[in-house]
């Protein structure tokens, strides 16, 4: 639900970048998602889809990739993937695990006219 | 041609939230940001609250909702100083929004600040306002299923509040379940066991609140 604010956030990113690369037209923008973040990409789409359409971003493409939920065990050191939310290494059953992906929100890649 | 642009697309929230912590932090204040779905109980808890704690600390409210100013009236009636925060149709408080209701306190004059965010979720979880923690309240008629659904805010929250706990004859809910499963996603949750119909096990939320604003304080 609060994709549309999301999607405000990334074009204020986009529309500054632009200015700073020197770029007039963009084809595409990359961004990543978490897999723990709150977001439903294909309402995000829309939302970016809606706010730039009329305007100079209209027409650009949002790809978009999740990223997987991944941790590491702060005890062992084992990372791997965390299933199903259950923050528990699979090697020392220690539950000490710090996030190491998969809570991104966050632009990577602009496409441009060369 | 490919421009790489690696950027948190929350990162102006982020920033202002952690200009309002800063200055929070200067006030010596500590900021809860409470969370839960619509009708859990944030305002009955926040009276109670209010009510227990008045001769040891003084506590101030920012009230976040869609629509309307009912929750603040009611926490007006309690003597604390609020404001209320309408979002027109937001779904959860901002940092920038936190920041604009500023003028309505005197924060030298306060201990706690609690923010209550909108009724939700999902999408309070992911923004900051610059609060020292999260808290959320999971009422037993919602249902035990709720930390697999959505993780995230279980993920984020310090304390879980589990409410209405004097309705447990009535309803198909396992506290539990509720503590298994919650506890997977966040092992370090702290847990509330609480009615605030009855008032039972709110005095155990007292002394903790207490003890922690005390320690901040000395900090």
């Amino acid at each position: 639900m609060h994709e549309m604010s999301i999607a405000h956030s990334l074009i204020e990113i986009v529309k500054e970048e632009m200015i700073k690369n020197d770029v007039r037209m963009l084809k595409a923008v990359r961004v990543h998602i978490g897999q723990m973040s709150a977001i439903v990409p294909e309402s995000l789409s829309f939302c970016f889809e809606v706010m730039t359409s009329g305007t100079e971003l209209e027409g650009t493409r949002l790809s978009m990739e999740i990223i997987p939920l991944e941790g590491v065990c702060t005890d062992c050191e084992r990372a791997f993937e965390i299933q199903d939310f259950v923050f528990l290494c699979p090697q020392c059953g220690s539950r000490n695990i710090q996030t190491i992906a998969g809570r991104d929100l966050s632009i990577v890649e602009m496409e441009v006219e060369s | 041609m490919k421009i790489s642009v690696v950027k948190n697309i929350l990162e102006a929230n982020d920033r202002i939230a952690q200009q309002n912590r800063a200055f929070f932090d200067e006030k010596n204040l500590m900021v809860i940001n409470l969370m839960s779905s619509p009708g859990a109980g944030k305002t009955s808890l926040l009276e109670k609250t209010i009510h227990g704690v008045k001769d040891v600390m003084r506590v101030g409210v920012i009230e976040g909702d869609v629509q309307s100013t009912r929750d603040a009236e009611r926490i007006a009636k309690s003597g604390v100083p609020v404001a209320q925060i309408n979002t027109g149709g937001a779904c959860h408080l901002d940092g920038n929004m936190i920041r604009e209701t500023f003028e309505s306190f005197n924060f030298d004059d306060l201990d706690l600040l609690v923010v209550e965010n909108v009724g939700n979720l999902v999408c309070p979880a992911e923004f900051k306002v610059g609060e020292d923690f999260k808290a959320m309240i999971l009422s037993v008629t919602e249902g035990d299923d709720k930390p697999c659904k959505y993780p995230l805010m279980f993920r984020e929250s310090k304390l879980l509040f589990i409410n209405k706990i004097d309705l447990l004859p009535y309803v198909d809910c396992s506290v539990q379940s509720i503590r298994e499963e919650a506890l997977n996603i966040n092992p370090a949750l702290i847990f509330f066991e609480i009615s605030c119909k009855t008032g039972e096990g709110l005095d155990a939320w007292y002394r903790w609140l207490k003890e922690t604003v005390d320690a901040g304080k000395s900090s």
